[in-house]
């Protein structure tokens, strides 16, 4: 069985449970720049960056991602958001990319085994794969809304460098999240299958989308609906959420997708909205008893926690949604299915 | 609108099409990006659903000039929220332009000229940035003209395309337009080739689309626009039923089917459907007479104009020629308000009376959905002139009669309906929020609260729509709102207001069937009087839809013992205290003026056919005056039925001790009463009802009661003897409606009175229509009891033969015909539900409790089976 069957398999008995945050986890470990820089004797300062501990102070994604295991979740996402050569020139650490997505894959992997033999349960890793912080729909310049700061191709080849990084690591999916930027998932879709094509395997994809309104689009103007016109010709494994805002303000736009998409369902939200500190406050039980509110709609497959979230959420989650019978894979009917900011069918 | 073959056609808009269209690529040449994306915008607005680009022009960069265009328009949400469709003969321009758009579009095109190696990388790379695509019947050899080429072509390439996987409804073939009456032979059949070749594929490959462009059929008849857009009209109502069902189309290059002059609508049809070898000539020869548009068209155009204003609004409206709309718009208004008449009028009538004849149009396939979007257009134009006089006429009056949110909800962009509703409201003194259209759930409760709103209009044509509906049903339950909700528009139906939307929410739903039933609902909807009763009305109204519907076998039945396990738990503190007078009472003759008080008039009208709610109904815009009329007769018959004392009430009471045993009711006396209970599947919470439900196994009481009204054969024959059909019907009616109103008077005297649970009750009759009291009396052969043959037990139990005179049929049916019999339940926790669907379980325990067999309980209960 390929990784993807036996992903389908488990997650035919049960909703599966993926981890929660890690920026906000790492927060509480209060590093200094020391703990973050190491002695890689980089210019920049390096606090803040996140993803770079996978080289420098590997312990702390370690224990966490064991925490979140331990909070019972089945599929472990790597430390990787920001591990990309646009976003790690900002700490002028871009010829580390590859080596940060190949350790923090292979400590993933390597957790993620040591739990597995611990039950025989399997556990996955996701590849983490951001958006990056530019744009590919859409003009920095409001006097020239025909300029764009990178183009396809250049960003086409930031994500296949990332992805090849992952998988060489052991990663098991490419979960390209937090897309704002239809047209960027695009390109991180064809990093995905070109990298496939060239190890002559599967690369399964998950594909996360986040709302920036509550009328539910995204940053570049998609409704979820377009969004799932737009790419699901990746065959994704998983389509769905994940940030934005709370449970409580996606609960709409996840019952849209469960209706149309014919493929798992994953979500993990917020841990509800920010407080004025810009901390969040939403108790592991009503997290849990949000999104216990999908899975009981048979609407959902996976569930988990996006800024905010902790191992206590993630708990709360798994043990909310224990025994409910996962969402059945919905089949629509063949209809051409076109997609501007807004979907459009043809009839048949 | 919506069954014709022509709604499924997707037109393409080519004004941004430099090969289509001189003045885009002189913009373009020019660098004048700003007016060309002014050219993309406007297509959008008048109807494009899919926008084509197309840079293919020799003296361009033609890479530099699709990437700068494609990445403006992104820029532009108007334009973006469409599909494009990247349109070049260049492979390099396409995949160029695939790297700026986001979304899916569609490629044009691709196809095997270079073989097949390249067909299907170019597919690959397709599929992998996520595109539709436009399949040319080209191969190796060349285009494909006759039907065998064409067809064999597009089967060559579906079969090639599903050995990579792609998609099958991601595949739309262009089996290539040709031009026809060229004068050469071989050309004569093309129009037939390609009609017969959209057949075949579509058989022999599942799920593609075809598409085509139609310029190239005209060829022939460069300059001579008349010919052209008749011979375009003509081949697509003969291509769409065939399978094209995409078009690259200027609705400008398009005649309504119908209104082609017939003599060239013959030529046309001669020619693309290749009836004999001269028909070419004999359009060529034709064609003279209509070239240059000039003498024809001008005098079309004389001959028109010259028409009276009304007709005049409707050529305009069927044509989509806005040019004089407003003239004639103020025109009309003028003329009507020069005899007294108001601005609406215009709307209500020419302009309605136009789009009409749009619709009917549309419907039967002879009009396209380009041309009617110009219609709407023009129809737009016609309102947007009157709203100021409307406006006027509104201000002068009092302040708004109430504040309606309307919106055409998610998913769906037409408006007519719900623009016309909106200014028939507003023409009538409602203040309307228009929210437009693809209008989210979230928007609309949003606008409802911020409004301080009195109710929400939501509208939609498409089927899609009606589940978008349920899910603003849904939110508003959800945000705990319980303003009315009003539904409308072509796809909706009383029948899915009722099955799918109301019980979504617990405000009012109504479904309202057209724009001229909005103002009635609305105005009862915010009366003080009017609401509760109406809105009582309609919940009965809907629940027999429902059980109607329930009768249908869409939902799962429960088995008998599980349903007795999710029965209603009566709180036996709340049953009604023994009776102040048990036993039987007689009643030979209440006072008939006293009764008359307790009518129910709804019903009355809609005996007579005639739609409304009474009062309202007086008032309705277009049964008002014939309801006016009736009425007035009915309250003079009335007067004469009192005073010369017609009729006789008579009827009979009666309270018994009693206990419940399991789902029947057995009176102390001995007699047993055998109840249904429901068993449908429902949702957590929801009990299976069963009216014994409402009797303490303790010990309880229980009530009956049988009423009619005697003597009216004497005054019938006399109506009969001088042919005075109508005196007969309205007696009847009244008769009927006296019934109804004893046994309402005596459920009340028996609640403040005889059983006296109630004694201080005081409620006004529109409280007893929506029984707003304690206690129910459901009647056998209605929704709660509706097994017939219980009153059969009943009337013997009351003696009611006897005592009043009513006797019943074999089959259970009442004597004198005016007549209503039913038990009283006292409970505080009673009310009425409908039993609905049962299963074989009941029918046979229903037979031992009954004490009949199996195939007696079957014919009875008949009409709770499957």
């Amino acid at each position: 069985m390929t990784t993807r069957d036996i992903f389908l398999a488990e997650a035919a008995k049960r909703i599966l449970i993926t981890d929660g945050a890690f920026g906000t986890e790492i927060q509480n470990w209060k590093l200094s720049e020391a703990d973050y820089a190491g002695d890689l004797g980089l210019g920049h300062d390096q606090k803040g960056n996140n993803d770079i501990l996978a080289l420098t102070k590997p312990d702390v994604p370690a224990a966490i991602h064991r925490a979140y295991f331990e909070a019972g979740a089945d599929i472990a996402e790597t430390n990787t958001f920001s591990a990309n050569s646009i976003s790690q020139a900002d700490y002028g650490a871009e010829h580390l990319v590859r080596e940060i997505n190949y350790e923090s894959a292979k400590l993933a992997r390597s957790i993620a085994d040591e739990f597995q033999a611990r039950d025989g349960r399997p556990r996955f890793v996701a590849g983490a794969i951001g958006p990056t912080n530019k744009t590919l729909s859409l003009s920095p310049d409001v006097n020239d809304p025909g300029f764009r700061e990178i183009d396809f191709d250049y960003l086409k080849g930031v994500y296949r460098e990332q992805t090849d990084a992952l998988l060489d690591g052991g990663a098991d999916f490419v979960l390209i999240e937090t897309v704002f930027d239809t047209l960027n998932a695009k390109a991180g879709i064809m990093a995905a299958l070109d990298a496939g094509r060239d190890r002559g395997r599967d690369v399964p994809i998950m594909l996360s989308m986040t709302l920036t309104d509550l009328s539910g689009r995204n940053l570049s103007g998609h409704t979820v609906e377009a969004f799932w016109h737009a790419v699901r010709h990746a065959k994704p494994l998983t389509i769905g959420l994940n940030c934005s805002f709370g449970a409580e303000q996606l609960r709409p736009h996840i019952r849209t997708l469960s209706e149309i998409c014919d493929t798992l369902i994953m979500v993990y939200p917020n841990a509800g909205l920010p407080n004025e500190l810009g901390a969040y406050d939403e108790a592991p039980a009503t997290t849990a008893g949000l999104v216990y509110e999908w899975a009981g709609a048979g609407q959902v497959n996976v569930l988990g926690g996006c800024c905010g979230s902790t191992p206590a959420h993630i708990a709360a989650i798994a043990e909310r949604v224990k025994g409910v019978a996962p969402r059945v894979i919905p089949t629509p009917p063949v209809r051409t299915r076109l997609a501007g900011l807004e979907p459009f069918t043809m009839a048949a | 609108m919506t069954t014709s073959s022509s709604t499924q056609f997707v037109n393409i808009g080519e004004r941004t099409n430099v090969t289509g269209s001189a003045a885009f690529k002189k913009m373009i040449m020019a660098g004048d990006y700003a007016r060309a994306v002014e050219v993309a915008r406007q297509q959008v607005e008048n109807g494009a659903q899919v926008v084509d680009v197309n840079m293919d022009e020799g003296l361009l960069d033609a890479h530099h000039a699709m990437t700068t265009f494609l990445k403006l328009i992104a820029a532009e949400p108007d334009i973006a929220r469409v599909p494009i469709m990247i349109d070049s003969s260049k492979w390099s321009v396409i995949e160029a332009g695939l790297k700026c758009v986001s979304g899916k579009p569609i490629v044009n095109s691709i196809s095997m000229k270079e073989g097949e190696a390249q067909f299907l990388e170019q597919a690959r790379l397709c599929m992998a940035y996520g595109a539709a695509v436009v399949v040319m019947a080209f191969d190796e050899v060349g285009q494909a003209d006759t039907k065998a080429r064409k067809v064999e072509i597009c089967e060559r390439a579906y079969k090639l395309l599903m050995t990579i996987g792609f998609p099958p409804e991601d595949i739309i073939f262009d089996p290539n337009v040709f031009a026809v009456a060229t004068g050469i032979e071989e050309h004569n059949n093309y129009g037939v080739d390609f009609i017969e070749a959209c057949r075949e594929i579509k058989a022999r490959c599942p799920h593609v689309h075809i598409s085509g462009g139609l310029s190239n059929l005209s060829f022939s008849f460069r300059g001579n626009e008349p010919v052209r857009r008749a011979m375009h009209s003509v081949f697509l109502y003969h291509a769409i039923p065939a399978g094209m069902d995409m078009g690259i189309v200027n609705a400008g290059q398009l005649d309504v089917y119908d209104t082609i002059d017939p003599e060239l609508r013959i030529a046309c049809e001669d020619v693309i459907l290749n009836r004999d070898p001269e028909a070419g000539d004999r359009l060529v020869a034709l064609a003279e007479k209509f070239r240059g548009t000039d003498a024809v068209a001008e005098k079309q155009a004389a001959e028109w104009r010259s028409l009276d204003v009304t007709k005049r609004l409707e050529y305009a409206l069927v044509k989509g020629i806005d040019a004089h709309v407003v003239d004639d718009t103020e025109e009309a208004r003028a003329a009507i308000a020069a005899r007294g008449g108001r601005p609406i009028e215009v709307i209500e009538g020419p302009l309605m009376d136009g789009m009409n004849v749009v619709g009917d149009l549309f419907g039967s396939g002879k009009m396209f959905l380009p041309q009617v979007v110009k219609s709407a257009r023009v129809m737009k134009k016609a309102v947007a002139h009157l709203l100021p006089f409307i406006e006027a006429e509104k201000a002068a009056g009092s302040r708004a009669k109430g504040r309606v949110i309307m919106a055409t909800v998610k998913g769906d962009v037409h408006d007519i309906g719900k623009n016309i509703v909106g200014v028939v409201l507003q023409c009538n003194g409602f203040e309307v929020v228009d929210l437009g259209v693809m209008v989210p759930w979230a928007k609309i409760i949003e606008a409802a609260n911020e409004n301080d709103a009195d109710m929400i209009g939501l509208s939609g044509l498409i089927t899609p729509s009606l589940d978008e509906m349920v899910t603003v049903a849904e939110e508003m339950q959800r945000a705990e709102m319980r303003m009315p909700l009003l539904i409308g528009g072509a796809t909706t139906s009383k029948v899915h207001t009722a099955l799918r939307i109301a019980p979504a929410y617990d405000g009012p739903v109504v479904h309202v069937l057209d724009a001229s039933r909005a103002v009635g609902v609305a105005t009862t909807l915010v009366s003080d009087t009017q609401r509760d009763p109406y809105v009582a009305d309609i919940a009965a109204e809907y629940q027999k839809v429902r059980d109607a519907r329930a009768g249908k076998g869409q939902n799962d039945l429960l088995p008998l013992a599980e349903a007795r396990g999710r029965g209603f738990v009566a709180d036996m503190m709340l049953k009604a205290p023994a009776p102040n007078r048990p036993g039987v009472h007689v009643f030979d003759d209440w006072d008939l003026e006293d009764l008359r008080h307790y009518i129910d008039w709804t019903p009355f009208f809609r005996a007579w056919e005639l739609a409304g709610n009474f009062p309202a109904i007086l008032d309705d815009a277009i049964v008002g005056e014939s309801a006016r009329s009736l009425y007035a007769d009915a309250q003079a018959m009335l007067d004469r039925i009192v005073a010369e004392k017609w009729l006789t009430a008579r009827g009979v009471a009666a309270l018994w001790p009693c206990r419940r045993d399991g789902d029947d009711v057995v009176l102390d006396e001995g007699a047993r009463l055998p109840f249904l209970r429901q068993q449908i599947a429902k949702r957590e919470g929801r009990a299976n009802m069963c009216l014994a439900d409402f009797i303490d196994p303790a010990g309880d009481w229980i009530g009956g009661f049988a009423v009619g009204i005697h003597g009216i054969e004497p005054h019938l024959a006399t109506f009969k003897a001088s042919h005075d059909d109508y005196n007969d019907i309205l007696l009847k009616a009244l008769a009927d409606r006296l019934a109804e109103a004893f046994a309402e008077r005596l459920h009340a005297h028996v609640r403040t009175d005889l059983w006296g649970y109630a004694q201080g009750e005081q409620l006004t009759n529109e409280a007893l229509i929506r029984e707003q009291y304690r206690g129910i009396r459901p009647a056998p052969g209605y929704p709660a009891c509706p097994e017939h043959s219980l009153k059969r037990t009943l009337f013997d139990l009351l003696d009611a033969e006897a005592k009043v005179g009513i006797e019943l049929t074999e089959s259970f049916a009442m004597l004198p015909t005016a007549a209503v019999s039913g038990f009283y339940f006292g409970h505080a926790q009673a009310e009425y539900f409908g039993v609905a669907r049962i299963g074989e379980d009941q029918v046979s325990d229903y037979a031992a409790r009954r004490g009949v067999d199996i195939a007696q309980a079957t014919r009875w209960l008949r009409p709770n089976l499957d």
